[in-house]
């Protein structure tokens, strides 16, 4: 098993150094092949150790690398720890690579820079699988900061675009922000638990707070920016940190700008890193945390009410958006709070679950969409789009599985439905049923925001492919259906897309719970949510399908039945229309308070700080001064160097003088 | 291997190289090349003489090793020196990138190449000595004649500014250095010793700590650079050729931190406590407001000298947190530091040499006709911003451990590092490599030419391996810094016992 742990973990990898070291001297064709066959295995391989370790009886299998940061106590070594949770990312993170990396061999065909492309696929998948893998803190923030690096350099593919470049460079530095938390969270951990290691914090974590009943508070273990926190606080204030790392990464309101102008890059890296993997690893932080999370209600609090404003607020910005590929990045962002929110209410499962799921039908959206786009000559704006249901079938009827996925269609009651009406019904219920102030509101938002992703996803459905054409005649006559090499992997999505929230439901969220997960999540001795979710009224049961019918009709209304119908709401409520098209504004008012502050700021800084004052008054000064008595300039520039030597002979010869002085005394 | 005086070898060999460049004549095509290979030769011999020293250096030994000692003069200064775990990456690293100086002057140096070299293996001699010197006059000598050499590279093969530049960096340091040499004749009147073994044992009272403290702190502080006394430096690296700006900050900003290392924590403990609340500030001060301002650089060597004062601004922070992270990471950053700044002074020079401008305007698109150029540039822009899995992430995360530990306000501050490093790091790299390739002047560059591939290529190998691999400078250091930090903790314990007896 160790063999094949670093196997999945190293080999794509390697296929990384080979693609991108010789890409160009054997040629893109071995690029693709080395890496996608690096990957079949790789997925392969995922899917024994998900049987072994999930499925199977072994509780952790844990592989030791080499040593890596370590100074005193600060003790990071790299080491792959797989557990329950780590074996559910393996599969989701590496089957969809896989598919990706296949899908790419037809969708990039035309492209020059193969060899690159693939070369950086697989350095995204092994940055990945450290995170994934980690032991400690460190190494996850290595993964962390690596996927992060992956997704700079893929979006920033078609580096002749300036929008894709400023896109790279935006997605970096917000993800910055998020990590400036996190690493101030590992900081805080460290001071705390004494370690970065999850096995210590893990074990000190059960027994670190005094139990109830002892007195109130206890005392002050650490001074955080001013405040004396004592144990309880101190989780607290650290989860926050941590999660703000989770909130950049899984692109959280507030720090959600980078991702949809992440479409920049290839649609493929759409698919793999900014829907199915990469943007869940704030998630999988939360998840993997958990024992700490689990002790601080405050924290828990904070996770729900953030997912549930970025479920909503993504939600109602999907509503207008005419980009393809825009409509489904807030579609995943708003997906991604979802899955906060069941974290956040202490269903750690059914996060993880939504987790899973997510990745097999937004994969599925997001390669359908580069189908649609391959097939139209990458027109990705749907007013120019429409009427392709007939020309491309096999991509509409997978479109139209990974849509009938996301908004959840299903049977209520009968536990029979597609991947996202189990797993997302699962949150909307634990949100409901959980004991939490906010959770009430976050079942309010969740619903609403479950109506909009089924009429945002239906909108797409129907501006795409149902209608009158709207492309040039020229662009019509090209449509073309995707060769099979791009078709193959939407083929094997969709059978997850249907079947990934039946076949396991149980197993992530339902009666074998303990032993898939085998202690890899966390709960509390009160959290009791999986067996209070079962217990909730039938309308809450039913309300997701509600509105996900109603999203529905909407849409048919307005997009088939009376297309005049959104134009006129349109123009009809001019300033809503505007400030959801426009993303609530957030670009303009981070521009306003952070982007050209800063440059002022440092202008100011460099002109008057270092040019007047410093300098100023410093060297020039101090120049002039001795110009104005001297007036000699010329001797002045010439002569300080022999100054300077002067002045130290002289130095060392009165020093050594004085010595030899001193010492015949 | 402690029969012979390896030291002493390794520190004055370059002179060696000095005396057969003397008999050398440049006004041939011959001779130049006879220049350039005695050169890179010795510098070579120098750099495998001091991983010698590295490999018989004792690691679980936290004292002075491979000591020579020799009265001078019977003045009670003496030729003594020796290495320990805080030195001798130090030495290794000095020897480690003159070799890249000499082959990034191969072409761009046309005049006086022959006194270029010699100004550059003096230098050599000097830098190594102040890491080995365990006398305190020896160390000032070697500290303040180092920067003779530098004046005088920058004053004669520097850009058309080079006097304001020289000048500018004269007043800076001439100021601390006479601070220092009184400092250091105050501390033999009060110790009786110029050794600085000696020194380290003797306990200096708390009022005298404060001067000598500050005496050096002036000195040092300017050579860090530390805001607000850093003005000199991206003068000075404009105006040095590339070589020089290599050296400037690969090694001569490590004096600055070594001599806080070496004299202000351990000789000055109680007055280093009292004065780091100062220490920080200034070094929180430095991280954000040179980051902001280099961010706003038109010219590329200013903005990566500007990126130097921020990073410096960490090493200070580390080491005034005297804790283990703290100090060993403040090493390791200034070890990583040296050769990713070193590396990405070679970067610019790569283009400068083809285009002979600096201004960021003059790029944009290098990635289509320079792909290999801009993979290495992209390593140590990487290495630059921290990213894990290179060097620069490693000083830097042990820093932030040491100094959220000490204080976490100043952490937090500190931590704001990470963000507008990606800012300014990034956005030059975009300027520069990113983009159609449109402007005419940059349309017939070449990729990378085999002599820069041999300069750039193993530094990307080095700056991830030390990303990945970190352990050889961790153990080195670790018994060192443990005694150091101990010491500090135990005076300072000491001192606070005293003052709560005499309550």
């Amino acid at each position: 098993m160790n063999t094949i742990i670093q196997a999945i973990v190293f080999l794509p990898l390697i296929g990384f150094l080979i693609a991108g070291l010789f890409g160009t001297s054997i040629g893109a064709k071995a690029s693709e092949y080395v890496t996608s066959g690096f990957m079949i295995i790789v997925a392969v391989l995922s899917w024994i150790v998900f049987f072994d370790v999930a499925i199977g009886e072994t509780e952790m299998i844990k592989v030791t690398v080499m040593r890596w940061v370590q100074s005193g106590s600060f003790d990071a070594e790299w080491a792959f720890r797989v557990d329950t949770l780590t074996a559910v990312m393996f599969v989701v993170v590496n089957t969809v690579s896989c598919l990706v990396h296949i899908y790419s061999i037809g969708y990039m065909h035309h492209d020059a820079n193969r060899p690159r492309f693939f070369a950086y696929l697989s350095l995204f998948t092994f940055a990945m699988l450290m995170l994934v893998t980690s032991d400690n803190l460190l190494q996850m923030f290595f993964g962390w900061e690596g996927v992060g690096l992956a997704s700079y350099l893929l979006i920033g593919f078609w580096y002749k675009k300036p929008s894709a470049t400023a896109a790279a460079m935006k997605a970096f530095i917000v993800n910055r922000v998020g990590d400036f938390g996190f690493a101030l969270g590992i900081f805080g951990v460290f001071v705390l638990f004494g370690s970065i290691s999850f096995e210590t914090i893990f074990a000190t974590a059960a027994t670190y707070l005094p139990a109830e009943g002892a007195h109130e508070g206890g005392e002050a273990v650490i001074t955080l920016f001013g405040m004396h926190l004592d144990k309880a606080h101190a989780v607290t204030a650290i989860c926050l940190l941590l999660f703000m790392g989770a909130m950049g990464k899984s692109a959280q309101f507030l720090l959600h700008t980078w991702l949809p102008d992440a479409m920049e890059g290839p649609t493929p890296v759409s698919a793999l890193i900014h829907a199915a993997t990469m943007v869940t690893a704030g998630v999988f932080l939360v998840a993997r945390m958990s024992p700490l999370f689990e002790l601080s209600h405050t924290a828990l609090m904070v996770v729900t009410v953030v997912g549930a404003i970025t479920a909503f607020f993504a939600a109602t910005v999907g509503l207008v958006q005419n980009d393809i590929k825009r409509v489904i990045a807030y579609s995943t962002c708003s997906q991604l709070g979802y899955m906060f929110v069941a974290l956040g209410t202490g269903a750690y499962g059914a996060g993880i679950f939504h987790l899973f799921t997510h990745a097999f039908f937004k994969a599925l959206l997001f390669l359908c969409a580069g189908s649609v786009i391959h097939a139209v000559d990458g027109e990705q704006d749907m007013r120019y789009m429409g009427g392709l249901r007939k020309h491309i079938k096999w991509t509409f009827a997978m479109m139209m599985v990974g849509t009938l996925a996301i908004t959840g269609v299903g049977i209520p009651f009968s536990g029979i439905g597609l991947a996202g009406f189990i797993s997302k019904d699962i949150i909307i219920e634990s949100a409901y049923a959980a004991h939490s102030p906010v959770a009430g509101f976050a079942f309010t938002l969740l619903v609403i925001a479950a109506c909009f992703t089924s009429f945002y996803s239906w909108r797409l459905i129907f501006m795409t492919f149902y209608g009158k054409p709207r492309a040039s005649h020229e662009v019509m006559h090209h449509v073309h259906e995707s060769p099979m090499v791009m078709l193959v992997p939407l083929f094997i999505l969709g059978i997850g897309a249907v079947f990934a929230g039946m076949v396991f439901e149980g197993r992530f969220f339902g009666h074998e719970y303990a032993e898939f997960w085998q202690g890899a999540l966390f709960t509390g001795p009160e959290n009791e949510i999986l067996e209070h979710f079962h217990h909730v009224p039938a309308l809450v049961a039913l309300s997701p399908f509600i509105a996900m019918i109603l999203g529905f009709v909407t849409a048919w209304y307005m997009y088939i039945r009376s297309p005049e119908t959104p134009k006129y709401l349109a123009n009809q409520h001019r300033g809503l229309y505007q400030f959801l098209l426009n993303k609530w504004y957030f670009d303009e008012l981070y521009d306003f308070l952070f982007v050209r502050p800063a440059k002022r700021i440092g202008t100011f800084l460099w002109k008057e700080g270092d040019g007047r004052v410093i300098d100023g008054y410093g060297p020039n000064g101090i120049a002039a001064r001795v110009m104005d008595v001297t007036d000699r300039v010329v001797r002045l520039q010439t002569g300080y160097l022999y100054h300077y030597a002067f002045v130290m002979l002289i130095g060392i010869a009165a020093l050594v003088t004085w010595m030899m002085l001193g010492s015949s005394f | 291997m402690t029969d012979w005086p390896i030291l002493s070898f390794v520190t004055f060999l370059p002179l060696a190289g000095v005396l057969m460049l003397l008999l050398t004549n440049e006004n041939s095509v011959a001779g130049r090349r006879n220049i350039l290979n005695i050169s890179l030769f010795t510098t070579l011999a120098v750099f495998v003489l001091s991983l010698i020293v590295w490999w018989s250096f004792d690691k679980s030994n936290p004292g002075f090793q491979m000591v020579e000692k020799h009265a001078w003069l019977g003045t009670g200064i003496s030729y003594h020196l020796g290495i320990d775990g805080i030195s001798v990456l130090f030495v290794v690293l000095s020897a480690f990138l003159m070799p890249f100086c000499v082959l990034a002057s191969w072409i761009s140096v046309e005049k006086r190449l022959k006194q270029y070299m010699i100004a550059f293996l003096l230098l050599e001699v000097f830098m190594i000595g102040v890491f080995v010197s365990l006398d305190i006059v020896l160390f000032y000598v070697f500290f303040e004649a180092g920067l003779i050499p530098m004046f005088i590279i920058i004053g004669v093969w520097g850009g058309k500014d080079r006097v304001y530049a020289s000048y500018k960096f004269f007043l800076y340091t001439l100021l601390g250095s006479v601070l220092m040499l009184l400092a250091i004749m105050a501390m033999y009147w009060q110790a009786g010793t110029t050794d600085i073994a000696e020194l380290l044992a003797y306990q200096f009272p708390r009022q005298m700590q404060t001067w000598l403290w500050l005496a050096f702190f002036a000195s040092f502080a300017v050579k860090m650079p530390m805001w607000p006394v850093h003005t000199w430096l991206p003068d000075a690296h404009v105006q040095a050729p590339t070589a020089g700006s290599v050296i400037l900050a690969g090694v001569l900003l490590k004096l600055g931190g070594y001599g806080f290392l070496r004299f202000s924590l351990p000789m000055f403990p109680l007055a280093s406590e009292y004065f780091a609340p100062f220490v920080f500030t200034l070094s929180v001060v430095a991280i954000i407001y040179t980051s902001l301002v280099a961010m706003m650089q038109s010219d590329i060597k200013k903005l990566i000298a500007y990126s130097s004062v921020a990073h410096m601004g960490y090493v200070t922070m580390g080491i005034f947190a005297a804790n283990t992270q703290g100090v060993q990471g403040a090493i390791f950053q200034m070890l990583s530091h040296g050769i990713v700044s070193g590396a990405l002074f070679l970067c610019v020079g790569v283009v400068y040499d083809r285009t002979h401008t600096r201004e960021i305007s003059a790029y944009g698109g290098l990635v289509n006709n320079m792909p290999k150029y801009a993979v290495a540039f992209m390593v140590f822009t990487m290495a630059n911003v921290g990213l894990p899995g290179t060097s620069g992430f490693v000083g830097e995360i042990t820093v932030l451990v040491g100094a959220f530990r000490a204080n976490t306000w100043v952490a937090f501050f500190a931590t704001t590092g990470v963000i507008l490093s990606a800012c300014y790091a990034l956005w030059l790299y975009r300027r520069v490599i990113f983009g159609a390739l449109d402007k005419d002047s940059l349309k017939s560059l070449l990729d990378l030419s085999g002599r820069e591939k041999a300069l750039l290529y193993p530094l990307i190998v080095l700056t991830i391996f030390f990303g990945v691999y970190p352990a050889p400078v961790f153990d080195a250091t670790a018994a060192s810094v443990d005694v150091l930090v101990n010491n500090y903790t135990a005076a300072v314990q000491a001192a606070h016992d005293v003052a709560l007896s005499a309550k």
